[in-house]
């Protein structure tokens, strides 16, 4: 116990321990959180979506906080359903003849100096024979109102703002020149050119008519901006938040395990070997050799194209290739050197088995020397799990820093500019790596008496 | 070592001249030996990991069957022919495609023939790569890209490891100073890969500033002069030269410089600087003496280590060199290019190991070939 402390008071000493330990307090965090957050099938399901489950976002816009680094303000991305958002009311007036009146409002400020990309309404009605009818009026912040569009609502209906050619006329008309994008023109002053934006609150206001009793109509509306969420998106729409958060517990699960793993195991064959010595140690050097030669990132390539890109496999594999290096022949330098003390010899003289002595009294002696390298092996794995994903051969189901990486890799973010896509993922890499050594540098120089004062 | 007792001295010098050279043959031979056996298993390991025990096979006999099924549907789609035709004429081209890739003859007798082949550097023909020259021989594939790779990493490898051990020997003069810290600061920045600190300098070198290429080893079209190219070439090295360095730099000058350190803090060299020797001397006489086999060792190692090129880093940024070649190879599961690389590997690093056992013996006068253990 005291031991203990005095270790933890020498560790406080280097300030690079303790940043690099706030690090890791910090990912361990973030890990528990994104599990807490969003359970692991949710993450999955989440990041195997397609549309149905991302059609909210649009495609490759950065983060939101990217509007406080510029000077231009770009439109966030939102979408409200009625009568569930506060803003968004929806008030029914039940006629006598089985008919009712839906009168739907929400009012909303625009104060970017950008335009929306797209807006949609997601319209969901429920009748038997005669469907719903509606109108919608965009009220603006200059007294001026534009009317979207009315129409009849089929069951599921989406409507598209930049796919109306009534809507696009309407609002050409409205600029005096021709626009691209409706939704341009609808946040623009009036004949301004180039379009500018038209700050203030804006009130959309839709009437909705219902010919059956138990008939109702249900709309959510959906604005693409140029900024989203948390971390921003891909281009599949989804949500970078999920990745993000998951790549933690993963990164820190294959890091520790392969480090945990390679570290244990090569100590106790390499303490096997110098115990038994003979040609069990002989054949742990030979095949220490052997393994020098093999081609390591070859091999794990290999594994994940012909076989399988599991997450686990590649771990296992990874261990497997990586108990045999030259960290079994530093292990057995010193447990020749351990072996000839003389409390092993006095194990030996009141009967101890071999294993008792390899297990209670070899091993524990280098314990203070594994502990710094299994620390400063992690960086590592987690880069190599990153670098795999890199190559295209991560994970399929699981979402990863290193297959956020790949992606934009493969969509060329950096020449089109999306930088946010390489650099969260990036930095939060860097992050985890830096942590990792800078904690298992000054484990090492406390630890290792040859280091100490250097 | 047992003596006789010999009459004469003069004997006893001849005999023990003759000694040591029966000891350093009987080791020199157990040595190839083991050296050897390694390559033939690690050959035959890598092998069998290409060929996945031979699994592989059985994905290209599908892709086989696949294709030529596609083929003959496409040959006769307009001809009157009948279905057992048909089905003859696919059978006997599938036959004749699995006989020219030898998929006709057992896995395992393949793989010995395999390991023959390997081992008497026969590299034999890619199954699918092309070079870019038209050739399908594995030799041409890998003499095409071993320029490139050697280039960058030959540029990257030596650049670092010289400068950073003479900068190390210099830090480890001036220990305890503002630099020294700064190194021990910076070394954990080694822990990201060199591809890692690539997309960051593509980042800002190439897609912000457009300073420099985002990737590719020279222009589209290549200029005209050999001036214009060499300059072009080196233009196109910059950023991914640059991150193999930055990658490894830091850690490799903090651990020179301990290493350093801890030589220079042996009694000797106390002892000589209290006789008053020029720092220079103790230098190159106290500390690079016995430190020279690790040097050189390291520096043997770098050597071979070129050879395998670096996949990573070449595929972000397009470096057509070996180690993005590997790479396809592995898709293409084209093991006769897979195989070929290793096998190269292994007898670099098999004859650099043997070879250093002799550089040990010349340049440290505390290793004594064969005898000297219990």
């Amino acid at each position: 116990m005291n031991n203990l402390k005095n270790t933890f008071r020498e560790i406080s000493r280097y300030p690079s321990a303790i940043f690099g330990g706030i690090i890791v307090l910090f990912l361990v965090g973030l890990a528990i959180f994104a599990m807490i957050k969003i359970p692991y099938s949710e993450a999955i399901r989440l990041w195997r979506g397609g549309e149905e489950v991302w059609y909210q976002n649009p495609k490759n816009v950065p983060p939101t906080w990217y509007n406080y680094f510029t000077k231009t303000k770009l439109p966030e991305s939102f979408a409200v359903k009625a009568s569930e958002d506060g803003e968004f009311s929806k008030t029914i007036t039940q006629n006598a003849d089985g008919t009712a009146f839906i009168d739907y409002e929400y009012k909303f400020d625009f104060e970017a100096d950008d335009f929306p990309q797209e807006m949609f309404f997601y319209f969901d009605a429920a009748y038997e024979s005669k469907s719903p009818f509606v109108t919608v009026t965009l009220f603006r912040p200059d007294g001026s109102d534009i009317k979207i569009g009315d129409f009849g609502v089929t069951h599921q209906l989406t409507y598209r703002f930049s796919q109306d050619e009534r809507l696009i006329k309407r609002v050409d008309r409205l600029m005096h020149r021709e626009i691209i994008n409706p939704v341009e023109g609808l946040f623009a002053v009036l004949e301004s050119k180039p379009s500018q934006p038209l700050k203030g609150t804006y009130k959309l206001v839709m009437h909705a008519t219902t010919f059956e009793k138990d008939s109702d109509l249900n709309i959510e509306f959906v604005s693409h901006g140029q900024v989203s969420g948390l971390f921003g998106t891909d281009h599949a729409r989804r949500d970078l938040t999920v990745p993000m958060l998951w790549g933690a517990p993963i990164a820190l699960a294959f890091g520790l395990l392969a480090a945990l793993g390679t570290s244990v195991l090569s100590m106790i064959i390499a303490a096997i070997g110098a115990w038994f010595g003979g040609w069990l140690d002989e054949l742990i050097q030979r095949i220490t050799e052997i393994n020098l030669v093999l081609p390591f990132l070859a091999i794990l390539i290999m594994i994940g194209t012909f076989y399988s890109r599991s997450i686990w496999v590649i771990l296992g594999v990874t261990i497997a290739l990586s108990i045999f290096t030259g960290a079994i022949k530093t292990n057995r330098a010193i447990f020749l050197q351990v072996k000839e003390s003389t409390y092993i010899e006095a194990a030996r003289a009141y009967g101890a088995t071999d294993w008792r002595i390899i297990f209670k009294y070899l091993i524990p002696r280098i314990i203070p020397l594994l502990i710094p390298a299994l620390v400063s092996a992690v960086p590592g794995y987690v880069f190599l799990e990153a670098s795999l994903a890199v190559l295209g051969l991560g994970d399929p189901v699981l979402p990863t820093w290193g297959k956020i990486i790949n992606d934009a890799e493969t969509y060329n973010a950096l020449y089109k500019g999306y930088y946010y896509w390489i650099l969260e993922p990036a930095v939060l890499l860097m992050f985890t790596g830096l942590g990792f050594a800078m904690l298992g540098f000054s484990l090492d120089r406390i630890f290792n008496p040859k280091l100490r004062g250097m | 070592m047992t003596s006789e007792t010999p009459s004469k001295e003069n004997l006893q010098i001849k005999s023990t001249a003759a000694d040591t050279f029966k000891r350093l043959m009987r080791f020199m031979s157990f040595r190839v030996l083991m050296l050897v056996v390694t390559i033939v298993v690690a050959v035959y390991s890598t092998i069998m990991i290409a060929n996945m025990g031979g699994y592989v096979d059985t994905i290209m006999r599908n892709d086989i069957r696949e294709s030529t099924i596609m083929k003959v549907a496409a040959m006769t789609a307009n001809k009157p022919i009948s279905g057992d035709a048909r089905r003859q004429m696919q059978e006997e081209m599938i036959a004749l495609e699995e006989k020219r890739l030898g998929l006709d003859t057992p896995f395992i007798i393949r793989s010995f023939r395999y390991l023959g082949n390997a081992l008497t550097l026969n590299l034999g023909r890619a199954i699918y790569m092309v070079s870019d020259h038209g050739s399908k021989a594995v030799r041409a594939i890998i003499l095409e890209r071993l320029p490139a790779t050697l280039l960058l990493m030959g540029t990257a490898e030596l650049f670092l490891f010289f400068t950073s051990v003479f900068l190390a020997l210099m830090l480890s003069r001036s220990y305890g100073s503002f630099w020294d810290k700064l190194v021990i600061t910076l070394s954990p920045t080694s822990a990201a890969p060199p591809w890692f600190y690539g997309i960051f300098f593509i980042l800002i070198f190439a897609a912000v500033l457009k300073i420099l290429p985002f990737g590719g080893m020279v222009s589209s079209p290549p200029p005209e002069t050999t001036i214009g190219y060499s300059l072009d070439l080196l233009k196109h090295m910059i950023l991914p030269a640059s991150s193999l360095v930055i990658s490894a730099f830091f850690i490799s000058l903090y651990n020179w410089r301990t290493f350093f350190l801890i030589y220079s803090s042996e009694d000797y060299v106390d002892m000589a600087k209290a006789k008053g020797l020029t720092s220079r001397d103790i230098e190159r006489r106290y500390i690079l003496r016995p430190t020279l086999p690790t040097i050189i060792t390291n520096f043997a190692l770098l050597i071979i280590s070129l050879w395998t090129g670096a996949t990573i880093t070449e595929t972000v940024f397009l470096w057509p060199g070996l180690g993005r070649t590997i790479f396809r190879a592995i898709g293409f599961y084209d093991t006769p290019v897979i195989v070929g690389t290793t096998i190269i590997y292994a007898y670099l690093l098999a004859i650099t190991v043997f070879l250093l056992d002799f550089v040990y013996a010349i340049v440290d006068p505390r290793v004594k070939v064969g005898g000297g253990n219990k």
